[in-house]
């Protein structure tokens, strides 16, 4: 157990040895010595936790957590941008050229391989609807740019089609799909 | 002070840095080696107890800033913000709002400590001076922490605090709106407060830090209040005799504190700072923080306004000069058994005007507040500096282990017999 040397009694001179370095023997006092320093790593433990939790999301900031877009004023070929949760949300009316160029990709040979289908609601072809932030390191790309007509990222050029995709430069993933559905045949609900 | 380590690394690693930046030696010697008269009370523990308020202050401060905005349209919806929608917003608020109560009680305590037994005195001088600026400056942090939360309390205090400078002859006017930056308390002002509440904690800090370093250049007192003549003898070293004994005063210093940020979170604030603050209209009953009611009855008892201002100052001020008022050569009150009478006045009459500045300012207030101004004022200036003449003060022990021992002949057989008991 804890060792602790021998001292000398400063008001009695008198030399005293708490344990000695050879008991193996847990005393009342170990006890105690660790009983109070757990109880005081839990206290600090118990303590530190608010500390840490007042930085998450506050009540306020959750409140803001869905956003309903109504989606008849956007023209067919047109993206719009929407806010939610603070971040870009791209919705993109797709023409019928788009919707063809996004499904003929060869799937093999995407980077973030996913079928054009999985990226939209079924039945739902024309609305392509991403979250609107590179997935390199974080800028907002700019719509119909870009070598596949989808979105080219000004930052350091990585170009998306019109699915959303990444096909050239340093971004790793697809744009993002956040959560969302259809609450009729024009309104969607984010979040 | 003699007696200090001459602490030397054991790692090759360690004395490289050592010899570039003795760091650690500085610690060992000032938290370890530290030799403390083994004579000291519990009163000896409110500087740890101060110092981890200073932390907590500035803690939970911090955090608060992070959501706290300074704009005068939004300052008072903040504050609610951070108790309502804030994660455990309601924690830091009430934190940090008791905590600066129980910063004062430790306070207060703490000086308390030091007028009983002598502290201030040589070669304490400086010592006592920097605490009486960290005092001020604690005052000053208070008084603009109180202004963030822009209730009805946090306006009219500001503008009566803001108004003692329009005392001032000739330029008073002139350096209020300054103080201002407008023609009344507004948003310039909060956000200036703001901005000032966050730099004071840091500058007490380092004025702490010279509080510490001159304690420790020339030993602590204790309530025999006589030199260490040998470290051997007289003194423990501060690790682990004191920083038990503080880590134990702290504990129960937060259970205390404890206590009012989960039971009674509001009973040392006022309720009208729960009402957004309206320049049109002043509260009822305007009081300060319990902690400047003392002061505030001395500004109230005085028929003139400059001279309440002054007279409120003065209070202060007069604490610095205390060391060469008090002309007494024997520091603690257990050997003068007039001062010790006299203390126990003086604490009752600071108190006493504590309770007299809760009070509405008329009637028998007044005149009672007017004799308690008067006694305060002739403790230091009259009763102090004649008492060093005519006292005759008892004989001191010959040194701080012969003290400890005359009280404590019973417990050393105890201690011989069982010494992890003691």
């Amino acid at each position: 157990m804890l060792q602790r040397g021998s001292w000398t009694d400063d008001r009695t001179g008198i030399s005293a040895v708490a344990h000695t370095e050879t008991s193996q023997k847990a005393t009342r006092r170990d006890f105690l010595y660790i009983a109070t320093g757990a109880v005081g790593a839990a206290g600090v433990a118990g303590m530190v936790w608010p500390f840490v939790s007042q930085l998450q999301p506050d009540a306020s900031v959750l409140a803001l957590s869905t956003t309903e877009v109504d989606l008849s004023p956007i023209a067919e070929g047109q993206i719009v941008t929407v806010q939610w949760r603070g971040k870009p949300i791209f919705i993109s009316h797709r023409t019928k050229k788009e919707i063809e160029e996004a499904r003929s990709a060869d799937i093999a040979s995407l980077r973030d391989p996913q079928p054009d289908a999985d990226r939209v609601k079924a039945g739902k072809d024309q609305w392509l609807v991403v979250i609107g932030i590179c997935t390199h390191l974080g800028c907002v790309p700019l719509g119909h740019q870009g070598a596949y007509d989808g979105w080219f990222c000004p930052c350091h050029g990585s170009v998306y089609d019109t699915s959303g995709r990444i096909r050239q430069g340093p971004a790793p993933l697809n744009l993002a799909l956040p959560p969302y559905a259809f609450t009729s045949d024009t309104k969607i609900v984010i979040g | 002070m003699e007696g200090h380590s001459s602490y030397q690394p054991k790692s090759k690693v360690a004395q490289w840095f050592e010899s570039r930046l003795p760091l650690v030696g500085l610690i060992h010697s000032s938290a370890i080696a530290y030799p403390v008269p083994k004579n000291l009370n519990y009163f000896w523990t409110f500087g740890a107890i101060l110092s981890f308020m200073l932390v907590v202050q500035i803690v939970s401060g911090i955090v608060l800033a992070m959501h706290y905005v300074a704009y005068a349209p939004v300052a008072f919806a903040r504050v609610e913000h951070i108790m309502r929608d804030v994660s455990y917003g309601w924690l830091m608020r009430y934190i940090h709002a008791n905590g600066a109560s129980m910063f004062f009680i430790a306070v207060y305590i703490h000086i308390f400590r030091g007028l009983y037994y002598g502290s201030y005195k040589a070669p304490r001088e400086v010592l006592w001076i920097l605490g009486v600026i960290i005092y001020l400056l604690m005052m000053a942090a208070a008084f603009m922490g109180y202004v963030l939360p822009w209730g009805q309390m946090s306006y009219w205090g500001a503008t009566v605090i803001t108004n003692l400078f329009s005392a001032i002859p000739v330029v008073g006017e002139v350096i209020v709106q300054w103080l201002w930056g407008g023609y009344s308390v507004g948003d310039p002002t909060l956000n200036r407060f703001f901005a000032l509440h966050y730099l004071l904690p840091f500058m007490i800090a380092g004025v702490v830090g010279l509080h510490i370093w001159a304690l420790h250049h020339v030993g602590q007192n204790n309530p025999d209040g006589i030199d260490v003549k040998s470290v051997s003898k007289d003194t423990v070293p501060f690790t682990p005799y004191a920083t038990i004994k503080d880590t134990f005063a702290v504990v129960l210093f937060i259970i205390f504190f404890s206590w009012f940020i989960f039971y009674t979170p509001n009973y040392l604030g006022h309720s009208d700072n729960y009402i957004p603050a309206n320049p049109m209209s002043t509260p009822a009953h305007i009081v300060p923080e319990w902690y400047f009611l003392p002061f505030y009855a001395i500004l109230r008892s005085i028929p003139d306004k400059l001279g309440g201002v002054l007279a409120m100052f003065a209070a202060i001020a007069v604490l610095a000069f205390l060391p060469w008022l008090d002309t007494s050569k024997v520091r603690s009150a257990r050997y003068r058994p007039l001062f010790r009478i006299f203390f126990w006045i003086f604490a009752v009459v600071a108190v006493g005007l504590g309770y007299l500045g809760s009070q509405p300012a008329d009637g028998i207030y007044v005149i009672v507040s007017r004799i308690f101004t008067v006694y305060y004022f002739a403790h230091f200036l009259i009763i102090l500096p004649l008492l060093g003449f005519i006292e005759k003060t008892k004989p001191l022990p010959a040194s701080i282990a012969d003290a400890v021992l005359a009280k404590g002949g019973a417990t050393v057989v105890a201690g011989a017999a069982a010494p992890e008991t003691k």
